[in-house]
């Protein structure tokens, strides 16, 4: 690892000051993907600005209709908050099948959403629940927030505070697992809420994506039957030695459709 | 360099760290515990779990800057004395080990799960170790100890 200077935030206006003032600096949350990375010295920050401390981006409370989750909140608390699990017990599974205990008690909403790993679990779940992440500067839509590979609509300095999750009528996760990490080799998010279906896909493709031929079968429909015709093309979809885009395609099918029976 | 400290295994230790010194480091280096191993160094085999404030974390993937204040526990902090810590005891008595390299990790695993969960079943074990590896494969004799060692637990 290449040296750095660390600083421990005591707010998220500090926070954003010390990274935007440092020559190339970099927000650290659990660290669960960070850490590793400036071990095999694939990035070289000036400096690291832990949230680690930051009580304000900590919690899950109950909004109106939705459930808000603070972007420092661990996936082991989200596994196991009874808010989450009785309003959307979906976001709790996700939570408790990222990578494995010990990474759930470090790895954190915020980290996961800002780094947005193309296998990542919790894309899914923002883009499928609709969610709005909320910065230090704004609110974005969950359909604008994720762009590309590794890639967010966050600017520079722009620091995700919490995300807020609309309460849907029923939704499931369902997630074919790389064996060794836990990543998604293909995870489907199916959601069924007052305005609609969605189907987010994970793992798939280069960012997560909405599935919107399912979602328009699903909407008339809400059963595994009416997806079983909808056919995901490969083109586009990534390919490495755990699957080919053809594999990971056919998976698409079949996790959309488990999903959808598992939402009942 | 800057400073940390912080209570591992009751005790206040401090040292002068590079930030890029991660848990692990400081403290088989810089506190001589090495009964915390390390394994892959990549997050992945679990060797070096330790607890920091009562979670099961991978000190290879922590800086030691970030258990500032933090209440660690390692392996070296489980007995009292000369007696083995419940859930030692049952490594020893159903051979949850051959080579022992995994060791520390798998008993700082298996105390985080039955904090979780008290009685946990064959199943729940197996799925709770998704993050400790054993090389030798031994599995079967783990699974056994943290089972008994968790009942052991109970009494």
């Amino acid at each position: 690892m290449y040296d750095f200077q660390y600083h421990k935030a005591k707010n998220v206006a500090e926070a954003a000051s010390l990274v935007g003032n440092a020559s190339d600096g970099k927000l650290v949350a659990g660290g669960m993907t960070l850490i590793p990375t400036l071990k095999q010295r694939l990035a070289k920050p000036s400096d690291l600005v832990d949230l680690g401390g930051i009580a304000e981006l900590k919690g899950i409370k109950k909004d109106g209709n939705a459930i808000v989750i603070g972007a420092m909140t661990r996936h082991i608390e989200v596994a196991e908050s009874a808010e989450v699990k009785k309003a959307i017990p979906a976001l709790a599974d996700l939570a408790m099948h990222i990578g494995d205990p010990a990474v759930r008690n470090r790895g954190t909403l915020g980290g996961s959403i800002s780094n947005n790993d193309p296998a990542a679990d919790y894309p899914a779940g923002v883009v499928a629940l609709n969610a709005t992440v909320i910065t230090n500067k704004r609110k974005i839509e969950a359909d604008k927030f994720f762009k590309g590979m590794f890639e967010t609509a966050l600017e520079p300095g722009e620091i995700v505070t919490a995300v807020s999750f609309p309460i849907p009528d029923k939704a499931a996760y369902m997630k074919f697992p790389n064996p060794a990490s836990r990543y998604a080799v293909v995870g489907v998010f199916v959601a069924k809420a007052k305005d609609g279906v969605r189907v987010a896909i994970t793992g798939a493709g280069p960012s997560v994506f909405r599935q919107k031929d399912m979602e328009a079968a699903l909407s008339k429909n809400f059963s595994a039957d009416a997806i079983k015709s909808v056919v995901q093309k490969p083109d586009g979809l990534n390919a490495d030695i755990h699957a080919s885009a053809e594999y990971r395609a056919h998976l698409v099918g079949v996790m959309a459709k488990r999903a959808v029976q598992a939402a009942g | 360099m800057p400073s940390v400290s912080m209570t591992v295994n009751g005790k206040k230790a401090s040292g002068a760290v590079e930030p890029r010194t991660l848990l692990v480091q400081f403290l088989r280096e810089t506190l001589s515990l090495t009964g915390t191993h390390v394994g892959c160094d990549t997050s992945q085999c679990g060797a070096c779990v330790v607890h920091v404030n009562g979670d099961s974390v991978k000190s290879c993937t922590m800086l030691a800057v970030q258990a500032e204040g933090a209440d660690v526990v390692t392996i070296e902090g489980l007995a009292k004395g000369d007696v083995l810590h419940p859930m030692q005891a049952a490594f020893r008595e159903h051979h949850g080990l051959q080579c022992g390299y995994c060791t520390p990790g798998m008993v700082m695993s298996a105390l985080d799960l039955v904090k979780h969960n008290k009685s946990p079943s064959e199943q729940q074990i197996r799925e709770w170790l998704e993050g400790n590896i054993c090389r030798c494969t031994g599995y079967h004799n783990i699974v056994k100890a943290i089972k008994a060692g968790a009942e052991a637990m109970a009494k």
